[in-house]
Order: structure tokens, then sequence, then C-alpha cells
């Protein structure tokens, strides 16, 4: 399996020159064979070196990319059984099914709903991924105008879904140069799904009727010379999809090589809050691609919603910058907010501060990335600490009244503060969406 | 070409912990695998899910939870039935009228109260207190004493007022939920204290603390999978079942709480709010949760339903 920094260090040139960004060479190495680094990254490693330790130092998981441009979406490079361990690497990609049976209105319509598919949350925008036009009408023709309809309308890349080699073809006419995700290749269609792929430099989906079938399968399209594979094992029952996904990380954690690829997942079956909960199932437990039929926001957020959760670093909290922020343009009578630095915390903040449309200061204490009870608890968030950013911030120069509000949760904090600081001390709300409700009843500079 | 079937051998299962009694006792925990990997191990026990009742009426729940129990929100008891009648595997009383800023109610109320809910009822029953740690030890200690004999789950016992709180579980037959704040090491320590007073592993619960969707779940879904690997690899200390008490986490979000008119862009309200307390179920079952506390009928529904397909064989 994994090479040891010793013998990764052999390998190397040994000159200590730092252009991997590592300062020294053994430092490099050791980075390597704790799956941190990679042999690309030294840009003087001889051909030699390369052969022998390319094979032992490839990752368990290739990275497929689908897609070009902007919006191109990345997948694989996976090492890891539980995010604890270490994190999980490229987040699922959430992909949404447009029937090739509606007509060319219907299909912009519904992929305009889908391109609405994306919310801000922590600061950042989280989207959906792809479009999945589906070849339910069973004509190429139509398939291959509801791949142009749906490309034409929108930036995310395609999967083109469908067992007909023929109908791929010309769907591949239309957009082939965009390297849509092809699905996909079966026994049955292999060699000529196969070929397509190659023609367009596309990735393919590979799928099996079960584990054993799908390995199989992997073998004949790699050694037709293909690489850029997603697996499917054919499970749609989500205990099923569950044990395969599992079977399918596992293995390309062995390295085990057919199964050395990002997969792909599918949600079926009538109810519709039944086919959110499945998809869930599938973001936690390993989906490189889920593809599901809803595109109401309602079912899409909570998804969006997890898969940042799953996906987050947990060696690093993510932090903003302790400082002041605007809100706005505030003048010398706009409120004055306290919360902490972790994104979480100082996003809801800020969005809720917003709602409320009153121009304000808000004051994000350095807190290392903690949320306000944590924080508290963690004496991270301290009277000392608010009344010196009260006074060092500059912010009493900025606004004419001398009033700071706290979270609900700290409510602890106020004496002291006061006597600190000298400000007056509003304890405002728990959660910080009742700040629009607390601004109109309680606030007056 | 034959897959070698990539299977862990575990050595150690998780307690398995009996709560109620016959004939509706509710058996949680005993997984000698990850959850759901039936190719691996055995799981006896589907995780089970209780709705929430109050012993006061909530003013923070929204209008789309409220509609649901419209007409009992004022009388625990009757509140308890239609929570049994949507299906709820347990219920979940929480004593919130005990707290200083609600009604302050005397432990005596509050063990009066329970036992009218218990009466109400033949589902197992889960007590919560108001969260105040020295007063749930003093309405915990009377609460145990008015249901002696129904082996009830009663919390949340912390570091603070465990040891109250697990004695009187000890003497009047009742299982403990021993909660810390989402760290592993607390959370073992914890569990040594309170079997160190000689109550069995197999009547202790864990509560990890946990967070909504979108509110740090993710630290409760890695202590919770880890908590599941460390009992599986052998941790006696860490291999109780695990409770999470979602429905208060999920029901203060904005995501829960927004109108469909004040978000437009996140969809119809009650959908959203159901798949927000869903998904958060959903999420922690895989990480290895057996025994939910939710507050929506709609998410008891789904959820169950979810967990019934997942509960199927899926061996090689
Ligand atoms: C995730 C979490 C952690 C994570 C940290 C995540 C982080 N980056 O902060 C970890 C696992 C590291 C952690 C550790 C600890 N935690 Co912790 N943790 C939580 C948990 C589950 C969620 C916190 C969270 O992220 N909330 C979401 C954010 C957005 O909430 P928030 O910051 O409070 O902001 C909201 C409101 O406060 C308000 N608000 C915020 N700012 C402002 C400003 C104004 C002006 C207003 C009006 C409102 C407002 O609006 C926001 C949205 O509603 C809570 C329990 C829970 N379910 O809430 C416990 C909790 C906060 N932790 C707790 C404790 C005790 C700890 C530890 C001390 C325990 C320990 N292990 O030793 C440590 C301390 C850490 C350390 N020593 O470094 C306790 C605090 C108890 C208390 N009341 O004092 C809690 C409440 C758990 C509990 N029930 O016991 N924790
Ligand atoms: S770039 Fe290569 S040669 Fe230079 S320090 Fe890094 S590993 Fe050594």
């Amino acid at each position: 399996m994994g090479l040891t920094g010793l013998e990764i260090f052999k390998q190397l040139p040994k000159t200590n020159c730092k252009d991997c960004g590592h300062p020294t060479c053994l430092a490099f190495a050791m980075a390597m064979a704790a799956g941190k680094a990679s042999l690309d990254q030294c840009p003087h490693v001889s051909e030699a070196a390369k052969e022998a330790l390319g094979a032992a130092s490839a990752p368990p998981m290739a990275l497929v990319k689908i897609g070009t441009g902007e919006k191109e979406l990345q997948l694989g490079n996976e090492t890891v059984l539980f995010r604890h361990d270490k994190r999980f690497e490229n987040p699922t990609g959430i992909a949404i099914t447009v029937s090739d049976a509606a007509s060319e209105e219907e299909i912009a319509a519904r992929v305009a709903q889908i391109n609405k598919l994306s919310f801000e949350r922590v600061g950042q925008i989280h989207h959906v991924n792809l479009v999945a036009v589906v070849n339910d009408s069973g004509s190429a023709d139509k398939f291959a105008t509801a791949a142009k309809v749906a490309a034409a309308n929108t930036q995310y890349p395609l999967i083109l879904v469908t067992d007909d080699a023929a109908a791929m073809e010309k769907a591949l006419e239309a957009v082939g140069n965009q390297k849509p995700l092809l699905c996909g290749a079966s026994a049955g269609n292999y060699e000529a799904m196969t070929a397509l792929a190659k023609k367009y430099d596309a990735p393919l989906v590979v799928r099996g009727a079960d584990l054993n079938e799908l390995a199989e399968l992997v073998e004949k399209v790699v050694a037709q010379g293909h690489k850029k594979l997603i697996l499917d094992s054919g499970a749609r029952e989500v205990h099923r999809v569950l044990a395969d996904q599992t079977q399918l990380r596992r293995q390309a954690l062995k390295r085990f090589r057919p199964f050395g690829y990002p997969t792909i997942t599918f949600v079926t079956g009538e109810d519709p809050v039944q086919a959110v909960l499945d998809a869930a199932v599938y973001i936690c437990k390993y989906a490189g691609i889920v593809v599901l039929p809803s595109a109401d926001p309602a079912d899409i957020l909570p998804l969006i919603t997890l898969r940042l959760n799953i996906y987050t670093d947990p060696q690093k909290p993510i932090a903003v910058e302790p400082k002041v922020y605007e809100i706005g343009t505030p003048g010398p009578n706009a409120p004055v907010f306290v919360t902490t630095n972790f994104s979480l915390t100082y996003f809801c903040v800020a969005g809720d501060v917003e709602a409320s449309r009153v121009p304000s200061y808000i004051i994000a204490v350095d807190t290392d990335g903690l949320s306000v009870l944590t924080a508290w608890a963690a004496g991270k968030l301290t009277s000392e600490k608010i009344a010196d950013m009260l006074k060092n911030t500059g912010i009493a120069d900025k606004v004419s009244h001398r009033k700071v509000i706290i979270p609900g949760g700290v409510a602890v904090l106020s004496g002291k503060l006061a006597e600190l600081s000298g400000w007056e001390v509003l304890v405002g709300p728990r959660e910080s969406s009742a700040i629009p409700s607390f601004l109109k009843q309680r606030w007056s500079a | 070409m034959a897959v070698t079937i990539a299977k862990e051998r575990w050595t150690n299962r998780v307690a398995e912990v009996v709560l109620g009694v016959e004939p509706k006792v509710v058996k949680i925990g005993g997984e000698g695998t990850l959850p759901f990997l039936h190719f691996e191990g055995e799981m006896p026990n589907r995780p089970a899910v209780a709705l929430e009742v109050w012993d006061m009426e909530p003013t923070t729940w929204p209008e789309i939870l409220t509609k649901h129990y419209a007409g009992v929100l004022g009388d625990p008891a009757a509140w308890a039935k239609k929570c049994v009648e949507y299906g709820a595997d347990l219920v979940c009383l929480t004593l919130a009228s005990a707290h200083p800023d609600n009604k302050n109610s005397s432990p005596e109320e509050c063990a009066q109260v329970a036992k009218t809910v218990a009466e109400a009822v033949d589902v197992p029953l889960i007590v919560l207190g108001c969260g105040v740690e020295e007063k749930d030890a003093q309405v915990l200690e009377k609460v145990a004493e008015a249901l002696s004999g129904r082996n009830c789950l009663l919390g949340l016992a912390t570091q603070e007022n465990y040891r109250t709180i697990t004695a009187a579980c000890m003497v009047y037959g009742h299982n403990v939920i021993a909660s810390t704040p989402l760290d592993i090491n607390l959370e073992k320590q914890l569990n040594i204290l309170i079997t160190e007073m000689n109550m069995a592993p197999n009547r202790i619960v864990i509560d990890p603390s946990v967070a909504a969707l979108g509110y740090g779940i993710e630290y409760a879904y890695s202590i919770i999978e880890r908590t599941r690997i460390g009992a599986l690899t052998g941790d006696k200390m860490m291999a109780m079942p695990v409770i999470c008490i979602l429905g208060p986490e999920v029901w203060k979000q904005k995501e829960a709480k927004s109108t469909t008119e004040e978000a437009p862009d996140w969809g119809d309200q009650e959908r959203r709010a159901i798949l927000w307390e869903t998904v958060s179920a959903v999420a922690l079952a895989q990480a290895g949760g057996s025994l939910f506390v939710l507050r929506h009928p709609e998410s008891l529904r789904q959820f169950k339903a979810h967990i019934e397909k997942l509960m199927q064989p899926n061996v090689y």
C-alpha cells in the first residue's frame, strides 16, 4: 500500500531547493507519506523516480473532472473512510434531472428552475452542480435537442443519461465539446460508449448489475484505453446503495484498482420526501454524485447544507477576521452588535442584521473561531475582550451613542462589560433571527 | 470477476438498553457493526423515535408545529396520547416549567405531571429536566420516585449533577442519560463516573449534545461516529447507545421558523422544516444514533419509513 517517508525520500533529488513549498526534501517526503503532498509538486523529480514511486504513490481514488470552464466539477481524490480521520475532499456533486420527453419550453423552464438552486451560507454561495438530461423519450433526436436546450440555458455541466449509444452520439454532436458526463456504459453497450467517451475525451459512468460485474466492466473499459470513469454499482434501493458505496470506498482505499474512481448514485421511488432522505444518506456515505428528480428549494437547501457540513474540514473551524464589520452604510446612530468570529455565528448575525434593514456595525470578537456559547464556556468570549474591542477598534468615534448589543446567550457578561467599558449594555435575543423584531421594539440611539 | 467483500472484524458491540415495561418495551443499541451494514454484523434493533411533550405550553414553536397538537398543548397527558397516535415509539416529556425563568415548578409538581403522563400512555417514557443542573437533580429525584418501576429514561445527567440523578435511577429502576458537551473524552469520563457508582453499563444512554443541520451537526456526527467505532473496537465505556435530542435544536433555527413568505427562495416552510428535522436525523443515524427525539409528526413518520428501508438486509 502506502510507502514510508524514507522510501520516498530515497527517490528525491535531496537538494532541499524548497520549490515544492516544503523546507527540505525529507519534509516533503514525510508530507507525501501522510497523503498531504503529491509527487507532481516537486518539479525536479527524475523520470526514474516517477516510475518507481508513480504507481505506489498514485492516489487511491482518481480525480475526475466533468464539464469545462467556471462550473467544471471535480470529483474523487478521497483518502479516508471517516471525516474525522482527515477530511472528505471533493463535495458530492448534486445533479437534478430534466426529461427529454418534455417540450423545449418546458425543458428551458425546468433548467431555469435548477439554475435558481443557489443559496448563500457562511458567506459563500452553495449551489447544485449538474443537470442530468434523461432520455425518457427513447428518441435520439429528442435527446439531442434536450441536451442542446439544456446546455444553452445553464452553465452547469451536463450528465447525458441514456443506454442507447446512437442517442448518445447524437447528443454529443450537439454538446460534446462541453465534456459532459456520459451515463453510460453497461454490459450491453460498453464498447460503443467507451469509443464515444474517448472520441470526446469525456468522463464515462460504468454501470454493473452488481459489484462483480462492475469490476469486470471497468477493466474492459480501461483496456480500451479510457480512464475517466465514474462508478455505478447498479443498486437503487437505499439499503443496497449504502452497502455498495461502503464497499466501493473501502476497496478504493485498499487500492483495488477497478474501484479507484468516484461514484454516482440515483434516488428513485415515489415519495419525494423519502427521495431527499435517501440522497442525504448518499451525501454522508461517499457518493461522488447524487442524481435527484426534485428542483424544489425546500428539498435542495437541506441537502446542500448537509454537504457543506459533512465536507467541512474537521481540523479547522472556519473563522472570519476579528474586526468591526459594516452592514449597509451605518451612520452615527447605527446599532453596534457584538458576536464571535466563528464564520457560522458571524454570518447568522450578519444575515439577520441585514434582514432588519437597519445599517449597523458588528464587532466580531476573536474567539479562535468558536460559537457564542462554546467561546463563553471556553473563556474566549469575555467582558474584558469585548471592552477591549470597544476601546481599540475606533468604534467609539464612528457612533455618537454608547450602547452595545450582546447575544442573549451571554447575558451574564452585561454587568461587568458595562463596568469595564462605560457603555450601556443591551442584552439581545438568544437567536439572531429575532434581531429584526428586537431592533423594532428596543432600538433607539 | 469476483470482488472480495471487505468486512471489518469488530470485537465488541454496543450494549442493549431496554426501556419501558411489557408489553411495550423498546430496545435500543446492541449493534455489532457500523449503522445499517448488515453484511458485516448484527443490528438487532432499529433506531427508536420519540416525540416531545412539554409540561407547559411552548411559546416559541412555530404554527406549522403547534397546529398538529392543537387542543392538547396545555394538557401533557392528552398531548402524550396524541404522540402515540402519531406513531411515536416513546414519549419524551420535557419539564420546562421547572425552569426558574418559566414557572419554577416544584419537584413535587413535576413528579405529579410525569405520573399523569406515564399513566396516559403505555409506551416508554423519557423525562428531561429543564436544563438547570441543580434544579434537575431535585426534580428528577422526585420524578424517579413517582415513576418507580416503569423503567424510564431520565436525564440529563451532567458532570455537575450525575450523582443524585444516577442514584435515583438506581433506586427506582430507571435508566440514565449521560450528557456532555461534544467532547469524546468528557463523554467517556462521565460514563466511567456513572458506572463507578455501580450503575450497569446497559442502563446508560449517551447524549453527546447534538446540533441541527447547518448549526454544527458535523461535530455531533463525528463524535457519534467515533463513539461507535470506539464501542466496536472494544471500549466498554463508549459502548452505550446514543440519544439525539434533535427537536429543540432544529426548531430554533431560521430554516424551520421562517415562513414561506419571509423566505420565498427556500420553498414551502412546512416541507422545508420537516426536511430540516429529518435530514438531521438521517445524518446522525448514519453516524450511529440509536434513539431520536423529534417534534413534527410528519418528521416522525418519514424518518421511521426511512429507517424501515435501511433495516432490510444487505448481505452479499
Ligand atoms: C459545535 C459545538 C462545539 C464545537 C465548537 C464549534 C465552534 N467552532 O464553535 C466543539 C466540539 C469544539 C465544542 C467545544 C466545547 N463546547 Co461546545 N458546543 C457546540 C454546539 C453543539 C453548537 C454550537 C454552534 O456552533 N452553534 C451555532 C452558532 C451559530 O450558534 P451561536 O454562536 O450561539 O450563535 C447563535 C446565537 O448565539 C445568536 N447570536 C450570536 N451572536 C449574536 C449577537 C447578537 C447581538 C445577538 C442578539 C445574537 C447572537 O444567534 C446565533 C444563531 O442563532 C453547542 C450546543 C448547541 N447545540 O448549541 C455546544 C456548547 C455551546 N458547547 C458547550 C461547551 C461547554 C463546550 C466546551 C467547553 C466543552 C469541552 N469540551 O470542554 C468546549 C469548549 C471549546 C474549547 N475548549 O476550545 C456548551 C456551553 C454551555 C454553556 N451554556 O455554557 C454547549 C451549549 C453544549 C451544552 N449544552 O452543554 N463545542
Ligand atoms: S522541490 Fe523537490 S528537490 Fe526541491 S526540496 Fe522539494 S522535494 Fe526536494
